[in-house]
């Protein structure tokens, strides 16, 4: 409900937000998170607490609104932030670099750990603005990999001074994102409606499979994996249609759903309930698909100041493993959708979803919380 | 416009003479040398846009270059100053969304809802106006640095008095409630406004005996004057415990201000009825102030002129009203019902000769219903646009400025929304907001978001994309276009072919998509072989953008082909890329040279009548070429035409012999 949520105006707009992850097995909820300015003269990275410091109301529901715990210049824009641990912070910026910061709780400080200038230029990197915007970055243990404008992909080890891995002109337009397939795969998004996996034990500098849009080829600009049903894969494009691919076949995506009305900015399966799926766009909105309820039981499904959702599906053969996701048959291809924003004015560029909690950043220079997603 | 003038500290109009670029928010001064060392005059370059260095524009004034003897100083002079303060950023954003909200709600309810609808616009704005102050007044409360300090309180009570000119506003003509309730929201905004005594009464009311202490009776007569009857009446019913012996007098005056009649908010009763109510009770308090009741107590006795209404024991009281609407208000509530500002003492309070001050100027022009007045003082005493904008607005939505048009631009609401808009687009990072307000102005909002639009530098694809977004829902093709073929430049220069392909796709700009294409194509012929194959190969409809994307498709599916070892296919296509007129004439050698190693495969790939056709095509082009102009590397074309003819000879004897078999058999 709405009322959950608590926004804090920040003076900046905000490019990135994300949860810092919980120790492993932790039964607490998520409170602390991280957030990423663009666009300013003097860029941050900030850390936030909603912590409940005493303010716990009765019945146990939150109140406070998010409390800064310490911030740190950025220079450039805050293109992507993905916290490698507990500590730690990868941050890729417009300038092309890509830097690691480490958040010092015991003295609620921040300061750059490592950095690799210009890890993304055109043409020559030694040229003083040959930098090229770092877009993308993702992180699996010590492992991360960058993507830029530049077309190139980078495969950096934490701790080691120099890229283990670098594929110059991996793909000739803009690479917006990238996320873990498996430990040694890797999937981008491009600006032609491409989505292509990479694998990066193979020496080779071209990818191990394309996938495309039919049709006008737009923009992909975020991508997303199942958590637990690897080869089903999700994509939000310019023109805010999230696409749902099914990647052990076809070349096309499985199914094409009609959401925002302008760029979707990022898409997230909910990590433990990863029925839900959560998607935000330059439209202002942010969406909830659920694919949780059984439609069928139920005579009609609401919207909450959504627009009806229209679905095609293109591809009838046979799913062994049965998921919501991958689902076509007509009478059950419906998701309940609902819109968490109801005044939507500027884009919303950023979400996070960990446990109950969701936290989104504006361009209207104000984060939101919601603790309790599913109350 | 409205704003007063300014020194622009540095520049010295005795020592140089200064010359003007005038820009949408900002103001481009220049010193020159023009008429001074018989020089030739020295123009300064680039304007406030997209040319000019980001750090030449922080601050509200700042100068550029070395300071050296020859050297011209540069100054950029802004006419929004506020729009720079980090604090005031949370009332720019916060108060976007309400003022697209009012937008929004045009007109729906009709009547008495709609006013609540707008008072209730009019109070989010005063909460943000509130909010943003206590934010302020907390930075202000931890800055160490004195200067920082008196900055941040300086605006605290600058946001102040915007939110007491607002509410009051919001009064008189949001509100305009009916003579009674009007009194009792006059009456509420002294006690929210006039904070000075709040300490006084706190401190009266927490020690251990209130009646006893020195300023005992100061605290009920504050009560008295904002009309806070029972407050008052609590206070006196203490002293008079500890004072049995006039008890009765007590009795007398508690029984006077229960009576004293209070407007209702709701229409229960009729102003004839409070009028005649009214006049009851004052002549009962009149006959006890005449019969000497309370004689004996020279603070009772002032509480009863002051309920009689008396000026000057009213006046008596000055130091515990501290301002003159505090003052007009309780003289409204005591000698009701006619009372009119200018009549009143309030030079008293105006410290004497000097000049009044901008917020009494506005203050008394609100009171006296003088709407343009209260805009026209607003804009010139307030640093910034955002107030005079958004009240305006308000006040338009309630139709009350529908009457004034301005002898330039549109009327007075859309002329504040502009300069307001452009002072947002003036910043680096507000601008966003700035579409909106251009966008609910009907008459030049659209003007100024595409001149103002295509100053927003754009430094990365994805602000650009957002940009683009902006103008692509506005239907601002020329502006579509400008941003596609900039990003496509840029991409260009980097060497992204690709990237600047997809740019100009997006645009649909047929021109830059040929000339991209030739590049491909001009590479290809350099190096031998294709770059960026994901996208050529991936074209799909946008193909059919220009002539040239389409070829370049077509050109790299052949060269597919003939790796696939799909000879005929490949030769058929290649054929029909010269017959159909779809490859440039330029490229028609490279394509027959391409042909070379199809006619000397041992299978024949082309038949006879394509065999006919090569030639023709191999011909057609000698022929126009030699006409024109001697080839310049006329050797290696020589031979290369004499090789292609002895090829096509040869293909032609091959299977005009293989046709002949097969017809045969």
């Amino acid at each position: 409900a709405m009322e959950d949520v608590c926004a804090k105006f920040v003076s900046q707009k905000i490019s990135k937000a994300r949860w810092r992850p919980l120790p492993a097995a932790a039964l607490q909820t998520p409170d602390v998170f991280a957030t990423g300015s663009w666009d300013n003269e003097d860029n941050r990275i900030s850390i936030w607490s909603v912590g409940d410091l005493g303010n716990v109301g009765l019945g146990g529901e939150y109140q406070g609104e998010p409390q800064l715990l310490c911030d740190i210049g950025h220079n450039g824009d805050v293109m992507d932030m993905q916290f490698l641990d507990q500590e730690r912070i990868v941050v890729a910026s417009s300038t092309g670099t890509v830097t690691v910061f480490r958040h010092h709780q015991n003295n609620q400080t921040l300061s750059a750990s490592q950095r690799w200038e210009k890890a993304h230029y055109h043409v020559d990197q030694d040229t003083p603005c040959g930098g090229a915007a770092c877009t993308g970055v993702i992180c699996n243990n010590s492992e991360i990999v960058t993507v830029g404008e530049d077309g190139r992909i980078n495969l950096f080890r934490v701790d080691q001074k120099d890229a283990v891995r670098t594929i110059d002109n991996a793909d000739s337009s803009t690479l917006h994102a990238v996320t873990f397939l498996r430990t040694t795969e890797i999937l981008t998004v491009n600006s032609i409606g491409q989505l292509k996996i990479w694998d990066l034990r193979q020496q080779r500098n071209e990818p191990s499979q394309i996938f495309s849009l039919t049709g006008d080829r737009v923009p992909l600009h975020c991508v997303d994996r199942h958590p637990n049903q690897q080869h089903i894969v999700a994509t939000g494009g310019q023109d805010g249609m999230l696409s749902i691919w099914d990647i052990r076949q076809g070349t096309m995506p499985v199914s094409l759903l009609n959401a925002h009305e302008a760029e979707m900015w990022e898409v997230h399966f909910h990590p433990s309930n990863p029925d839900h799926l959560f998607t935000c766009s330059e439209d202002g909105s942010l969406w909830h698909w659920d694919t949780s309820t059984d439609i069928s039981e139920k005579p009609s499904f609401l919207h909450q100041g959504g627009r009806s959702t229209t679905y095609f599906s293109h591809n009838t053969t046979n799913q062994s493993v049965i998921s919501a996701w991958l689902s076509n048959d007509p009478t059950k291809d419906r998701m309940e959708i609902t819109n968490l924003i109801p005044n939507q004015t500027l884009s919303v560029n950023s979400l996070d979803i960990l446990g109950p909690c969701l936290v989104y950043g504006t361009d209207a220079e104000a984060i939101y919380v919601n603790r309790q997603l599913f109350a | 416009a409205a704003v007063p003038s300014q020194v622009v500290p540095g520049a010295d109009p005795c020592a140089r003479q200064l010359c003007f670029a005038w820009g949408p928010a900002e103001v481009l001064v220049c010193e020159t040398l023009f008429g001074r060392r018989g020089g030739s005059p020295s123009r300064g370059t680039g304007g406030p846009g997209r040319a000019s260095p980001p750090g030449a524009l922080t601050g509200c004034v700042a100068g550029s270059g070395e300071a050296g003897p020859s050297t011209s100083r540069l100054f950029v002079v802004r006419k929004d100053q506020d729009i720079y303060i980090q604090t005031l950023r949370k009332l720019f954003n916060e108060s976007h969304g309400i003022f697209i909200g009012l937008q929004r709600s045009e007109e729906e309810l009709a009547g008495k809802s709609r006013k609540a609808q707008l008072v209730q616009v009019s109070k989010n704005y005063r909460s943000v106006i509130r909010a943003c102050m206590e934010d302020m007044h907390q930075a202000a409360m931890s800055a160490r640095d004195p200067a920082l300090h008196s900055q941040y309180s300086t605006q605290v009570s600058i946001l102040s008095a915007m939110e007491l000119i607002w509410n009051l506003c919001e009064i008189l003509f949001v509100e305009a409630a009916g003579a009674g309730p009007l009194l009792l929201r006059l009456l509420d905004w002294v006690r929210l406004h006039v904070c000075d005594v709040d300490n006084m009464v706190r401190e009266v009311l927490s020690s251990e005996n209130p009646s006893k202490h020195e300023l005992f009776w100061n605290v009920v007569d504050v009560f008295v004057l904002q009309g806070r009857m029972d407050e008052a009446r609590h206070l006196l019913a203490k002293e008079a415990s500890a004072n049995p012996t006039s008890v009765n007098m007590y009795k007398i005056l508690d029984d006077l201000m229960k009576k004293m009649p209070v407007p209702s908010l709701g229409n229960t009763q009729t102003l004839t009825e409070m009028e005649l109510k009214w006049q009851h009770w004052h002549e009962e308090c009149q006959r006890y102030l005449q019969d000497g009741t309370f004689a004996s107590n020279s603070h009772m006795e002032s509480i009863c002129k002051i309920l009689l209404g008396d000026e000057d024991a009213i006046l008596e009281k000055k130091e515990l009203m501290t301002t003159w609407y505090h003052f007009l208000v309780t003289q409204l509530l005591y000698s009701h019902p006619t009372v009119k500002p200018m009549e009143l003492r309030m030079d008293l309070f105006l410290g004497g000769e000097s000049s009044p001050e901008p917020l009494d100027m506005i203050l008394m022009a609100a009171f006296e219903f003088e709407m343009h007045q209260v805009i026209k003082e607003c804009s010139i005493a307030l640093s910034n646009w955002w107030f005079v904008a958004h009240l305006t607005d308000l006040l338009d939505h309630c139709k009350l400025l529908q009457s004034h048009n301005l002898y330039f631009g549109s009327n007075m609401r859309e002329f504040l929304l502009l300069e307001y808009a452009s002072g947002l687009f003036s910043h680096h990072s507000l601008w966003q907001l700035g579409v909106d307000y251009f966008d609910h102005c009907p008459e030049y909002g659209r003007v100024y978001l595409e001149l103002h639009i295509e100053r927003i530098p754009l430094n990365t694809e994805q602000k650009a994309l957002k940009v683009l977004r902006i103008c692509e829902q506005r239907q601002m093709h020329e502006q579509v276009r400008s941003i596609c073929k900039i990003m496509a430049m840029k991409a260009l220069r980097n060497n992204r072919l690709g990237s600047a392909l997809s740019w100009s796709i997006r645009a649909k700009d047929a021109a830059f998509a040929t000339l991209i294409s030739d590049r491909f194509l001009k590479d290809y012929c350099e190096r031998g072989c294709f770059s960026d194959l994901d996208l050529i190969d991936n074209l799909g409809p946008s193909m059919l953008l220009s002539d040239r994307l389409t070829f370049l498709g077509k050109y790299r599916e052949f060269h597919r082909l003939y790796g696939e070892k799909r000879f005929s296919e490949a030769a058929k296509l290649l054929l029909m890329l010269m017959t159909a007129h779809i490859a440039p004439c330029s490229f028609w050698m490279t394509l027959l040279t391409d042909a070379l190693p199809l006619l000397e495969q041992k299978e024949v790939v082309f038949s006879a009548e394509q065999t006919y056709e090569l030639m023709r095509c191999l011909e057609d082009l000698t022929a126009g070429r030699s006409d024109k102009k001697k080839f310049q590397d006329d050797d290696i074309e020589t031979v290369k035409v004499e090789m292609l003819r002895l090829a096509l000879a040869r293909n032609l004897a091959r299977v005009i012999v293989k046709e002949g078999t097969l017809e045969g058999s």
